[in-house]
């Protein structure tokens, strides 16, 4: 990781694949899951954007932070969160990543930097410019990385975050998840000027569209970014074009949009895209996919019985965290 | 002892800060080449440079934010938000995110942010700048709340506030940067969530905070002119409250009355009110009564605007009904 230069070999593609159908699988288990009540509240599914999540963690280093939205399950996955500790936070339980009182939309890591898991739409946008900024303002060579949907666009705080990082040249990469809804609303209806990327620059930075359904395209436009930011060239922006294939939230029934426009992006696919290439250029055989599938499903599988045998923390620590203790040094 | 102003006491506070820890900075609008809205901030920036003094843009939501994830960082920040009645453009940073974050987090991740702002009425700003939502913030778990109303509180309180690992925000009444009084060196004042006793006395506990405190002391001097002896307790920290003092204060002297600057209706008073009668009700010899602002966005003209606000004539009267009747004859008041 950290590297700015792209490695395609073969070990890497595979890297990159497991990564996509770890996301993929485990919130496939998580619908079944949710289903039989083992998860519970929102539940805001991955699936189609896995690309993202993995092509962007390439770029950036254990010491850099991350900040995501309430779909943030595959960052947390590809940020280095143990599926263990994801899973039992989804169920709720103490030994979760955020000991139960976060959920689904709250996945924390302070080791690994990854800071939330945000409910509020751009909320996070403003808490990575501060990050960054602490990191300027103490000589650390490091990159705030803030993901966020097209929907933040629209809220104020994306345009007074552009502003901020520009305006003191911080050191952050904005990754825009371009899904193309707003929860149900399309993009045309949300949106004046729907070519998100202008926006930012507008603001002076750099800033780019790229293809979001191929997980090559997202490494390698991250790694140039990120390399660019920690030489000093301030913030850049990726508007990442993609789709998600299932609904807003388990509760959504989809009808601001057609069956048909799904399934055509179904096919565009990031995971299907980067098997089909694989297999047709003879760097993946039937047996290797299997064997990476039966990985994912072993780790899928360990992380549902742990979390399911975990202990629930007792009601009367519930005032635990809610304020710091020590005084820090 | 030498005597200071508010403004001298906060600023110097916020220089000490500045002196003591390099993680400290100061950001807001236009604390730096403007000199602080209220001067409180005037002439930092040639000492301290645009590294620790920042000017932001007016986006209070973003540079709260951005003080949030300073702190999350490493720094130190003050953020200082020109006025109360802005800050509420920053709520969504405060309580979302400033407020949650450690629990959400299950105590990883930790805010140790202070946030100043102006607020309060008498300056004839009309109904935007004029207000006093400590009460919204105080709602919320997870922050604190500071209002400090003396000298010695405005000098020292900053630095117990940054000293705390937490999100601190304190407030200044924007019509006591002018007083002044006597600052004794080094002084020893109370844990920042300690309520103080003012005054003492054995007939009447006015309990308050911040910018009616020399208000309600006034009153109660002019009352033990008339022979009795009135406490006053001053809050300073309305989360977490203090409702100890409160209590123990109210069990000395049976009869409670609270000054408060905020509306009345679902307010700070409010909760005061009703923390007393759920621990003190069999101490009390009267009614609980509250000396509150008229409920209505705080007008423009000076006399409606004085007319809005706890005057100290108001607290004297509501005190003597009190303490020279049984049952009072007229229990709705301001």
């Amino acid at each position: 990781m950290g590297n700015d230069k792209i490695h395609l070999n073969r070990q890497h593609l595979h890297y990159l694949l497991k990564q996509m159908l770890r996301i993929r699988r485990f919130e496939e288990r998580c619908v079944t899951l949710y289903s039989e009540e083992k998860i519970r509240g929102f539940l805001h599914l991955y699936n189609g954007e896995e690309a993202i999540a993995v092509g962007v963690m390439q770029a950036l280093n254990q010491d850099d932070a991350v900040l995501a939205t309430y779909r943030e399950h595959g960052h947390a996955l590809a940020r280095g969160l143990s599926m263990t500790s994801i899973m039992a936070e989804m169920f709720g339980k103490q030994s979760g990543c955020s000991g139960g009182r976060g959920g689904s939309m709250h996945l924390f890591d302070d080791k690994l930097r990854f800071f939330g898991g945000n409910a509020i739409v751009a909320g996070a946008l403003p808490l990575a410019v501060g990050l960054a900024l602490a990191d300027k303002m103490q000589q650390r060579q490091l990159v705030t990385c803030c993901i966020f949907g097209e929907g933040a666009v629209a809220e104020g705080e994306f345009h007074e975050s552009l502003n901020l990082a520009k305006l003191w040249q911080l050191p952050i990469l904005f990754i825009c998840e371009n899904n193309l809804y707003a929860m149900g609303t399309a993009l045309e209806i949300e949106e004046s000027n729907q070519k998100i990327h202008l926006k930012a620059a507008s603001y002076g930075m750099t800033s780019q569209v790229i293809n979001g359904m191929n997980v090559i395209d997202v490494e390698a436009a991250a790694k140039l970014a990120c390399s660019a930011i920690r030489q000093g060239d301030g913030p850049h922006f990726i508007e990442c074009r993609t789709y998600r294939f299932r609904g807003h939230s388990m509760f959504d029934t989809q009808l601001y949009r057609q069956n048909s426009e799904i399934e055509a992006w179904k096919l565009k696919g990031p995971i299907v895209q980067l098997t089909h290439w694989l297999t047709e250029n003879k760097q993946l055989t039937n047996t290797e996919l299997q064997a990476i599938e039966q990985d994912v499903d072993a780790e899928i599988e360990e992380a549902v019985q742990t979390a399911d045998k975990a202990s629930v923390e007792p009601v009367a620590d519930i005032f635990k965290h809610l304020y710091a203790e020590a005084p820090h040094e | 002892m030498s005597e200071v102003t508010f403004r001298e006491a906060f600023k110097a506070a916020i220089v000490e800060a500045l002196n003591d820890d390099p993680r400290v900075f100061l950001m807001g609008e236009d604390v730096g080449h403007y000199g602080g809205c209220y001067a409180v901030s005037k002439g930092l920036i040639d000492q301290f440079g645009t590294q620790r003094i920042i000017d932001t843009p007016l986006s209070e939501s973003g540079f709260v934010g951005a003080g949030i994830g300073a702190a999350m960082g490493g720094m130190l920040p003050i953020v200082e938000v020109m006025t109360v009645n802005f800050s509420l453009l920053a709520l969504d940073q405060i309580i979302n995110n400033a407020a949650t974050l450690r629990h959400m987090s299950a105590g990883q991740i930790a805010v140790p942010l202070v946030i100043r702002m102006a607020c309060g009425a008498g300056k004839q700003l009309a109904a935007q700048h004029s207000h006093s939502f400590e009460g919204f913030y105080a709602h919320v778990p997870g922050l604190k709340v500071l209002y400090p109303g003396t000298i010695a509180d405005a000098r020292y309180m900053l630095k117990m506030a940054l000293a705390d690992p937490n999100p601190v925000i304190i407030f200044e009444h924007v019509m006591l940067y002018n007083q002044s009084a006597e600052l004794a060196e080094n002084n020893d004042i109370a844990p920042m969530e300690k309520a103080v006793i003012r005054k003492t006395g054995s007939d009447l506990s006015i309990i308050t905070w911040g910018g009616c405190l020399y208000k309600a002391v006034a009153a109660a001097e002019q009352l033990q002119e008339q022979g009795f002896s009135i406490e006053v307790v001053d809050l300073r920290c309305l989360r977490p409250l203090d409702r100890e003092t409160i209590i123990d204060s109210v069990q000395r002297t049976h009869k409670a009355l609270i000054v408060d600057e905020s509306w009345k209706s679902v307010g700070m008073s409010a909760e005061i009110s009703a923390t007393i009668a759920e621990q003190a009700f069999w101490y009390l010899d009267a009614p609980i009564r509250r000396v509150c602002s008229i409920e209505v966005p705080f007008p423009y003209a000076g006399h409606l605007e004085q007319a809005c606000i706890p005057q100290i004539e108001q607290i004297v009267a509501v005190a003597l009904e009190m303490l020279t009747t049984a049952i009072p004859s007229e229990q709705v008041t301001l």
